[in-house]
This record gives C-alpha cells, sequence and structure tokens, in this order.
C-alpha cells in the first residue's frame, strides 16, 4: 500500500490526497477566520488513519487555528466563521448530529504546557471517565494502568497514584495529560508542540510514545522542531501563510521537497 | 525540485553557508589534485619520465588524506547541523565523491607502477596509441564531472555518463588488439600486461567519473540514476522541475 502510495505521490501537483490511504480525518476546501481576517485559506488535505502526520510552517501559519478546528475549540469564539468541511472518518463535524461531547472524546488535544488538574496522577486520568460513564472501580482501575502505560508512566507513578500531579516532572506531567487523552480511547490524537518545553530526554520519550500509539489511533503533530517532524513522522503538510504548500510523505519532503519554499524553510534559507 | 550552485550560501546562519562552501571547495582541490595525478601518470608512462612517476606514487598520500579531512568535514556537518533535503544530498554527494576521487588516486598510483616497470623494458612498447587516445579520452570526462559537480549541471553530468559507455568499448576493443600481440610476439608478453593493466586503471578511472557524474545528478535532482539504464534516464534528468 505505501509502495503505491509513493508512487502516486511523483506528480507535480502541490497536494497529494494519499488516496491509497484510508483517510481518518479529511479536510475539504477550508477556510477560517478570526474577524474576518483569514488564518486558513481553502485547505485540502487528508490525514491517513494510524499515521503520524506532522504539520509544519513558520510561526503564524495557522497550525494551531486548524487543530483547534479540528476539535471545534473555536465554537464559543463568535468572531470566528469558516467555510468547507472537517470530516471525521465521514461525517461532517459540524454535522447538527454530532455531539461535541462526543467529537472531543474521539479526537483528543494536547497542548504545549502541559496542564494537569489540580488533583492526583489516579484523579487526573481518571476525569473524563468519570464524566463518560459509570464504572464499577476495578474496570476504572485497569483502564487508568493501561492509559499510564500507554503513556509510558506506569512504572514512574504506580506507587504514588494518589499523590498531587503537580509533583510531577514536565515531561512527565505532559505524558500524564497524553494518558488522560488517552483514557477515553480517543480515534484522534492532536498534538500541538507537545515537547517544546521539555528536556531532550523528556522529548525522546514523548516521540517514542508517538510512535508507539500509532497502533492505537491517529496522530497529528505540530511542531517547530524540524529534526522531531521527520523522525517521528509517516507525512509532512507544509503551511505557509494559512495555505498548505506541500503536503507528501516524510521520507519525500525532508530529502527532496518538491517546492522551493518547503526547502527553503526546513533547511534554514532565507526566503 | 532542483537546486542551483548558489542554493548552499542561503541559510539564515551564514556559518552553515561557509562550512558548505568549504565541503564544495575542498572536494574541489581534491579533484584537481587526482586529475594532475592521473596526467603525470600517463605522461610519466608515455615519455618514460621515471622521476615524474615516482612523484606520482608518492603523491598519494596527499590524496589519501583530503579524503580524510573532507569526510571528517562532513560528519561534523552531518552531526552539527542536522542538514536536511538538498544540504543533506550536498553533503552525501561529497562523501561518496571523494570515495570515487580517492579510488581514482590509487588508479594513477597504479598506472605510475606500471611507467616504473615498463622504463626497465628496452625493446619498443606496444599498445601506446591505445593508452594515449584512452587517456584523453578519460581525462577529459574526469574533467567535466568535475566542472558538471561545480556548477551543479546535470546536462554536462549526463554527457559523462553517456561517454562513459564509448570508453568501456574503447578499452574492450585495446584489451583485443594487446591480445594480438601478446600471441603473435611471446617476448612482449611482460610488457603488453603491463600495459594492460594501464588500460584496465584508466577504464576504472571513466567509471569513477561516471559515478561523480551520478552524484551530480542525485544532488541537483534528487533522483538516484546508479543503478538505472542511461537510455531510460535522459528525459527524466533534463525536464525541469
Ligand atoms: N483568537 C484569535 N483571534 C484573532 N486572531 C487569531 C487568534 N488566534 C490566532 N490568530 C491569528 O491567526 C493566525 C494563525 O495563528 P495560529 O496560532 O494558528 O498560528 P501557529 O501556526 O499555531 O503559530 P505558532 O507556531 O506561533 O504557534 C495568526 O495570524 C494569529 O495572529
Ligand atoms: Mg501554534
Amino acid at each position: 500500500m505505501l509502495a503505491s502510495l509513493h508512487s502516486s505521490n511523483t506528480s507535480q501537483a502541490p497536494v497529494a490526497h494519499f488516496l491509497s490511504e484510508h483517510s481518518c480525518l479529511s479536510i475539504d476546501h477550508f477556510s477560517l477566520a478570526y474577524a474576518g481576517k483569514e488564518a486558513l485559506r481553502d485547505l485540502t488535505l487528508s490525514v491517513p488513519r494510524h499515521r503520524v502526520t506532522a504539520f509544519i510552517g513558520p510561526s503564524g501559519c495557522g497550525k494551531s487555528t486548524l487543530l483547534r478546528a479540528i476539535n471545534r475549540l473555536h465554537d464559543l469564539n463568535e468572531s470566528v466563521t469558516h467555510s468547507g468541511q472537517v470530516k471525521l472518518e465521514g461525517q461532517d463535524i459540524h454535522d447538527p448530529q454530532m455531539n461535541v461531547t462526543e467529537l472531543r472524546r474521539r479526537v483528543g488535544m494536547v497542548f504545549q504546557t502541559p496542564n494537569p488538574f489540580p488533583m492526583s496522577i489516579y484523579e487526573n486520568v481518571a476525569f473524563g471517565l468519570r464524566l463518560q460513564q459509570r464504572l464499577p472501580k476495578r474496570k476504572r482501575d485497569d483502564i487508568i494502568e493501561w492509559a499510564l502505560t500507554s503513556a509510558a508512566l506506569w512504572d514512574e507513578v504506580k506507587d504514588r497514584l494518589h499523590r498531587s500531579a503537580w509533583q510531577l516532572s514536565g515531561g512527565q506531567q505532559q505524558r500524564l495529560v497524553i494518558a488522560r487523552t488517552l483514557a477515553v480511547q480517543p480515534d484522534v490524537l492532536l498534538l500541538d508542540e507537545p515537547a517544546s518545553a521539555l528536556d531532550p530526554i523528556s522529548t525522546l520519550k514523548i516521540e517514542e510514545l508517538i510512535r508507539n500509539l500509532k497502533s492505537e489511533l491517529t496522530l497529528v503533530l505540530v511542531t517547530h522542531n524540524m529534526q522531531q517532524a521527520a523522525r517521528v513522522s509517516d507525512y509532512t503538510a507544509f503551511l505557509h501563510q494559512g495555505e498548505l504548500v506541500e503536503y507528501g510523505p516524510t521520507d519525500q519532503v525532508f530529502t527532496n521537497p518538491r517546492l522551493q519554499r518547503t526547502e527553503n524553510y526546513i533547511t534554514g534559507r532565507i526566503t | 525540485m532542483d537546486i542551483t550552485s548558489d542554493s548552499h550560501s542561503q541559510h539564515i546562519s551564514r556559518q552553515f553557508n561557509q562550512e558548505l562552501e568549504e565541503l564544495k571547495t575542498h572536494l574541489m582541490a581534491m579533484g584537481g589534485l587526482v586529475e594532475k595525478q592521473v596526467q603525470d601518470a600517463v605522461f610519466a608512462l608515455l615519455e618514460g619520465d621515471t622521476r615524474l612517476a615516482e612523484q606520482v606514487r608518492d603523491n598519494d598520500r596527499q590524496v589519501n588524506d583530503l579524503q580524510l579531512q573532507i569526510d571528517d568535514e562532513c560528519t561534523r556537518v552531518l552531526a552539527r547541523r542536522q542538514p536536511a533535503a538538498s544540504d543533506l544530498r550536498l553533503v552525501l554527494a561529497v562523501i561518496r565523491a571523494t570515495s570515487d576521487l580517492e579510488r581514482i588516486g590509487d588508479e594513477a598510483s597504479k598506472i605510475a607502477r606500471n611507467a616504473l616497470l615498463l622504463s626497465e623494458n628496452s625493446s619498443t612498447i606496444r599498445g601506446l596509441v591505445e593508452v594515449r587516445h584512452i587517456s584523453e579520452h578519460v581525462r577529459k570526462m574526469l574533467r567535466d564531472a568535475l566542472t558538471a559537480f561545480a556548477r551543479f549541471d546535470t546536462d554536462l553530468a549526463m554527457q559523462v555518463v553517456r561517454e562513459d559507455q564509448l570508453v568501456d568499448d574503447e578499452y574492450s576493443s585495446a584489451m583485443r588488439s594487446l591480445m594480438t600481440f601478446m600471441m603473435e610476439d611471446s617476448r612482449s608478453i611482460t610488457s603488453v600486461l603491463s600495459i594492460m593493466w594501464v588500460l584496465r586503471a584508466l577504464e576504472r578511472v571513466g567509471d569513477h567519473a561516471d559515478n561523480l557524474a551520478e552524484y551530480v545528478v542525485y544532488l541537483v535532482k534528487g533522483l538516484d540514476i546508479r543503478h538505472s539504464d542511461t537510455d531510460d534516464l535522459d528525459p527524466k534528468v533534463l525536464k525541469k522541475s
């Protein structure tokens, strides 16, 4: 499947649709403006299922805006207008049938600064579960252990589950936030610069975690760290001033990008 | 996406520009030295100049040292800059090119050693016409390959790739004539064998020049043509993207 994907991508079209991959998210002519000022312009791309897709681009190009849109975090901002579609597994996320709480369960989001809740490690992970359904304690404990294990944190916290989450290091807090998100079993995990506030070792742990989570869900990673995008992602999309400039297999984008603008950005050239 | 020879001077980091520029400069210096080695070795053989032949043999050390130095510089750039895209391709092409240049240097030494052997031989030496002819051909290929590298000129590089097929043909036909000389005159066997080694060395120089040309295409186009049939390639390479 990947082979045919690569070969179909030799065309000169600036936007690759990766037709042969199963699409998890598909964004179709999506535009978004803050108070009439366009932040995303006519984006069309599809995010393949069980892959890591990186969004890269200079500050202000719209990466966070796009992630927030996928989660409908703009809903409460009345100045935001949008057009086009975002589909999750074929279903339009703006469809009146779509329940926003359910959307946010299925599409988890992790931000740059770790934001654990002011409660114990255990309660942090149990939080979403408690909102969602009443579970017998045994069952809940199992899910919490599973989520912390998946987030590669279990061994470090299993003896202090009832201590405050604030006692964890920044890197551990970020993995806790990921565990909290995983506990409700999302289909998609959106990560907005999840490692930019972390030291190199914690960063590598997060990267390892991202790679391992691929078998469970679909990941979208925003990063300013080119090497990080190159290390962990399968596909890379380069955004510039609200537009999708180039989108392709990471191997290709980082060894032989099709467009000068992409090359200049990833190699640190003056544009 | 195609790149041009000044693509590597546009980084925000001026020091990075300089490091890449130095890689190219040092590669060209090594190329110049190796070209001279081949030229001197062939001259020493044709003119029976033993001093020059000894000099070529001794200079091989310098070629090896340059290879180590450039490889070191490449390693440093890889470790410190983590180059991507055309920067990465430049570093990889330079590493590969130094290895081919070093081996061209070895071939020049071989020619020089055979020049010394032949100088002890008093009878007329057969096959010098072929040596002269093929050496001119491969030296031009080497010069063009280096020029193509310096200018990021894929048209010139493709010309070198095509030339290599002609050299291979010339080499086969020269070998056939030398076999005939040996059969006709058994006293010439030792010297003809030496000449055969020289021709073999020159043919290898052509192959290495061909490799250098292929790295230029990789560097500029991001296309690895090392194991492709050149006849299928030209249109793809010549197409501007
Ligand atoms: N709440 C908001 N109200 C108005 N404009 C906004 C808002 N959020 C973002 N913008 C504008 O939208 C554009 C895209 O911003 P966004 O935060 O998506 O960029 P980004 O690619 O995530 O940048 P960075 O890499 O710095 O995080 C910018 O011009 C920004 O100023
Ligand atoms: Mg952002």
